[in-house]
C-alpha cells in the first residue's frame, strides 16, 4: 500500500515536472516556429540557440511589479490564475504515458490513475477550465476583461459540445471511456484516425477553440480587446495564464495521440521481438514524439491562418461542426451495423 | 475509515457553500459558492461509487448550466445596489413558505428515523456499463420520453431566441 | 475612376463546397508556411555580423583634418545655410599666431554642433562644403537615453590627429564627386 503511494507520489511529481518543462519550452518553441515561418531567427541570445530563453522569461515574470486594481475583486483575481492553472495541469492524470513496465515482478503502470471514465473525467475537468478566464476576466473590473472573458467562455462551452460529440462516435466504436483501453484498442498501426477521420477533424478544430488558439483566440484579440480577459494582469498571474495556456496545449496534444493515434502504440512493435520493458520505453518516447508533432502542429496552424470573426467562429461551431458531428455518429453507427458490430 | 471522514468533510462543505449562496450579498460569489456545493456533491456520489454520475453532475451543472448563470449575472452587472427592495407581501409569503418547507422536512426526517437499515446493493451498479445497460433496458421508456423532453425544450428556446419577423 | 490600372473589382459569388469546407484553403497555407520554415533566414546578428554598407552610404559625420593634422573647417556657415533641417550650429573665431598647426585657415570654428535627432542624413551639408571638411562616414550615431547627448560638438566630430585613426572619407571622394565639385563647366563652379 505505501509502496504504491510512494511510487504515485513519484509518478506524479515526474508528471507534473515533464509537463511544466514541456509547456516551458513550448514557448520557446512557439517563438522560434513563428520566426521561422517568418523568414527570422528567433530569441538566440540567451544561452546557445537561445536555449535558456524560457529560463530568462520567467525570471523576468517573477521581477516584474504585481499589480492588483484597486477597484477588482481581489479574491477572485487571485484566485482566476490559480484555477487556470490548476484544472490545466489535472487532466495529466488519466493520460497513459506508456505501457507497464515490470521491475523484479510487479509492474509498475505509467498512468497515474485508470479511471474507468477517463473521457468523462476529461470532458468535466476542461468544463471547469472556464471558470478560471470568466472569474480573472469579471474580478479584473475592467470592459475589455469583461469582454474577452465573456468571448473565451462562450467559445469554449459551444465548443464542447461538439467536441463531446465527435468523441461519442469514438466511444461506440471502443465501446470503453477508459483511456487506457482505447490505447491498448489500437495496437501496432490500427490507429484510430483510419476509422474516424471526420470525428478527428472535428475533435481537432475543438481543441483549437478549447485552447483559445489561433485561429479562435478572438478572447485575447489584440486589435479589438487589448489584452482579452488578462489584460489587468502583471506578474506571475499572467504568467499563470500565459503558462496555462501552453500546458493545455501539451495535454490537448497528449488527447489527440491517444484517441485517434494510437498513443504508445507504433507500427511493427509486436514483430520488434522486444522485451516489455523496452517496449513500455520506446512507446513512451513514440508518445512523446507524436505530442510534440502536435504540438508543432498547433503553432503550425497558428501562424498560417488568420482570426475568425466572432459570428464566423459560433456559425462553425454551431451550423458547421455540430451537425457534421451527429451525421459522423450516425454513420458510425451505420457502419457497424452494415459490418455486424452491432445488431 | 477514510470514506466516512471524507464524507463528514463533504457533507460540511456542501452545508457550508450552500449557506454561503443565501447569504453572501454578491451575487457572483452566491454563483461560485453553488458551484462548490455542486462539486461536494460530485464528490458524494463518487464515495457512493457513481463515477459516470458524478462526471456528468460536473460537466452539466458545474461546466454548463453555472457557466449560463455567470453569464447573465455579469453581463448584467449586479451587485448590492441593484438589489431591488421586496415588498411586504413578499417577505409574508416567503416566511409561510419557509415554513412549510420546515414541517416536510421534519416529518420526512421522522420517518427516516424508523427507516431498516440500507440493504447491501451491488456496489458496480454506479459504473457506467451497467448504468447503460439498465437505462437502456429496463427504463427505456423514461429514458426516451426524458429525451423528448429536452428536444421539446431545445426547440422552445430557439423559437424563443428567434426574432419576430413582422409582415408590413 | 482608374488611377492605377491595378484595382481588382472583387466578386462576392457563393463558395463552392469545397471552399465552404475551408480544408484545401487551410492545407495550401500550410504548405507555404511550411515551405518558409526550411528557407534561408533574412536576419542579420547584428553585433556580430554587418550588413554591408553602400560605398557612399550616409551616417555620422566627421570633421576632417588635413594632411598636417590641421582642422580645415573655416565656420564659413555654408552647411548651416544648406542644412534643411537646420541641425547645424557654429561659433566662428580668429586664429591665434603659434595655431596654425591646429587650424588650416585663419578662421575657424570654435563651436560646431550638430544636432543628431534633427539631422536627416541627406549629405547637402558635404555637398555644400567649400573646403572638403565635413563628411558623412559610414559610422552609426549610437542611441542615448538623454536628449543631450545627441549633441554632438567637436569633440565627437573632429577626427582623430593620428594618421593611423584617421576616418576614411576616399570612398566619397570618388572622382565623380571630385569631377563634380572642381569642374568649372558646371554652373555651380564657375
Amino acid at each position: 500500500m505505501l509502496a504504491v503511494l510512494i511510487y504515485k507520489l513519484i509518478l506524479v511529481f515526474a508528471i507534473l515536472g515533464i509537463s511544466l518543462v514541456v509547456a516551458m519550452y513550448s514557448t520557446y518553441a512557439e517563438r522560434k516556429v513563428a520566426a521561422f515561418m517568418q523568414d527570422r531567427l528567433g530569441p538566440n541570445r540567451a544561452g546557445p540557440f537561445g536555449l535558456l530563453q524560457p529560463l530568462a522569461d520567467g525570471v523576468k515574470m517573477f521581477m516584474k511589479e504585481e499589480i492588483i486594481p484597486s477597484v477588482s475583486n481581489q479574491t477572485l483575481f487571485i484566485i482566476g490564475p490559480c484555477i487556470a492553472m490548476t484544472t490545466s495541469l489535472m487532466t495529466s492524470a488519466v493520460i497513459p504515458w506508456s505501457s507497464d513496465l515490470s521491475i523484479n515482478g510487479t509492474s509498475y503502470p505509467l498512468q497515474v490513475t485508470d479511471v474507468n471514465i477517463g473521457i468523462l473525467y476529461l470532458f468535466g475537468v476542461v468544463s471547469i477550465g472556464v471558470y478560471g478566464i470568466m472569474i480573472g476576466g469579471w474580478a479584473s473590473n475592467n470592459k475589455f476583461s469583461l469582454l474577452g472573458a465573456l468571448r473565451a467562455s462562450s467559445q469554449m462551452i459551444s465548443y464542447e459540445i461538439a467536441m463531446g460529440l465527435a468523441i461519442i462516435a469514438l466511444v461506440m466504436m471502443t465501446g470503453t471511456l477508459s483511456l487506457r483501453e482505447i490505447v491498448e484498442q489500437q495496437p501496432g498501426g490500427h490507429w484510430n484516425i483510419l476509422y474516424q477521420p471526420i470525428g478527428f477533424i472535428i475533435f481537432i478544430v475543438c481543441a483549437f477553440a478549447e485552447c483559445n488558439r489561433t485561429p479562435f483566440d478572438l478572447a485575447e484579440c489584440e486589435t479589438e480587446l487589448v489584452g482579452g480577459y488578462h489584460t489587468e494582469y502583471s506578474s506571475m498571474k499572467l504568467g499563470f495564464y500565459l503558462f496555462a495556456e501552453y500546458v493545455n496545449m501539451f495535454i490537448s496534444s497528449a488527447i489527440i495521440s491517444t484517441l485517434y493515434f494510437g498513443g504508445y502504440n507504433f507500427p511493427f512493435m509486436h514483430e520488434l521481438g522486444l522485451s516489455p520493458n523496452m517496449l513500455a520505453l520506446l512507446g513512451g518516447l513514440v508518445f512523446f514524439a507524436k505530442i510534440f508533432f502536435f504540438i508543432f502542429f498547433f503553432m503550425w496552424i497558428r501562424w498560417t491562418i488568420p482570426r475568425f470573426r466572432y459570428d464566423q467562429l459560433m456559425n462553425l461551431g454551431w451550423k458547421g461542426l455540430l451537425p457534421i458531428a451527429l451525421g459522423n455518429i450516425a454513420l458510425t453507427g451505420l457502419v457497424m451495423w452494415l459490418t455486424g458490430k452491432i445488431n | 475509515m477514510l470514506t466516512q471522514y471524507l464524507f463528514y468533510f463533504l457533507s460540511f462543505l456542501a452545508i457550508f457553500s450552500a449557506l454561503l449562496v443565501v447569504f453572501s450579498k454578491n451575487p457572483v460569489q452566491s454563483v461560485l459558492s453553488l458551484i462548490v456545493t455542486f462539486f461536494a456533491i460530485a464528490g458524494h456520489y463518487v464515495l457512493l461509487n457513481a463515477q459516470f454520475l458524478a462526471a456528468v453532475h460536473v460537466i452539466v451543472y458545474a461546466g454548463a448550466i453555472m457557466v449560463l448563470f455567470l453569464f447573465v449575472i455579469m453581463l448584467l452587472n449586479l451587485n448590492e445596489d441593484s438589489e431591488p427592495q421586496k415588498p411586504g407581501w413578499i417577505k409574508f409569503a416567503a416566511t409561510i413558505t419557509g415554513g412549510l418547507l420546515m414541517v416536510v422536512m421534519i416529518a420526512a426526517l421522522r420517518s427516516a428515523a424508523e427507516m431498516p437499515a440500507p440493504q447491501k446493493v451491488d456496489a458496480s451498479i454506479g459504473m457506467i456499463k451497467n448504468l447503460g445497460h439498465v437505462l437502456f433496458t429496463d427504463f427505456a421508456l423514461p429514458f426516451e420520453i426524458s429525451s423528448l423532453l429536452f428536444l421539446v425544450a431545445m426547440v422552445g428556446a430557439v423559437m424563443l431566441g428567434k426574432k419576430e419577423i413582422h409582415n408590413p | 475612376m482608374q488611377l492605377s490600372g491595378k484595382s481588382i473589382v472583387v466578386s462576392k459569388k457563393e463558395m463552392s463546397f469545397l471552399e465552404k469546407l475551408y480544408l484545401p484553403a487551410i492545407l495550401g497555407g500550410l504548405r507555404i508556411t511550411l515551405k518558409h520554415l526550411f528557407r534561408k533566414k533574412a536576419t542579420i546578428n547584428y553585433p556580430e555580423e554587418k550588413r554591408p554598407f553602400s560605398p557612399i552610404y550616409r551616417g555620422m559625420h566627421v570633421l576632417k583634418r588635413d594632411e598636417h593634422g590641421a582642422e580645415r573647417c573655416t565656420a564659413c556657415g555654408l552647411c548651416a545655410v544648406s542644412c534643411p533641417a537646420e541641425a547645424i550650429s557654429m561659433e566662428a573665431a580668429e586664429r591665434k599666431p603659434g595655431e596654425e598647426k591646429s587650424f588650416r585657415e585663419e578662421k575657424y570654428a570654435a563651436v560646431y554642433e550638430i544636432n543628431m535627432l534633427r539631422c536627416i542624413f541627406c549629405g547637402l551639408c558635404e555637398e555644400a562644403c567649400p573646403k572638403e571638411a565635413i563628411f558623412l562616414t559610414d559610422r552609426i550615431t549610437p542611441s542615448d537615453f538623454q536628449r543631450n547627448s545627441f549633441v554632438y560638438g567637436k569633440d565627437k566630430l573632429v577626427e582623430p590627429v593620428d594618421a593611423d585613426k584617421r576616418v576614411d572619407v576616399t570612398k566619397r571622394q570618388s572622382t565623380a564627386v571630385l569631377d563634380f565639385k572642381t569642374n568649372t563647366k558646371l554652373a555651380h563652379n564657375k
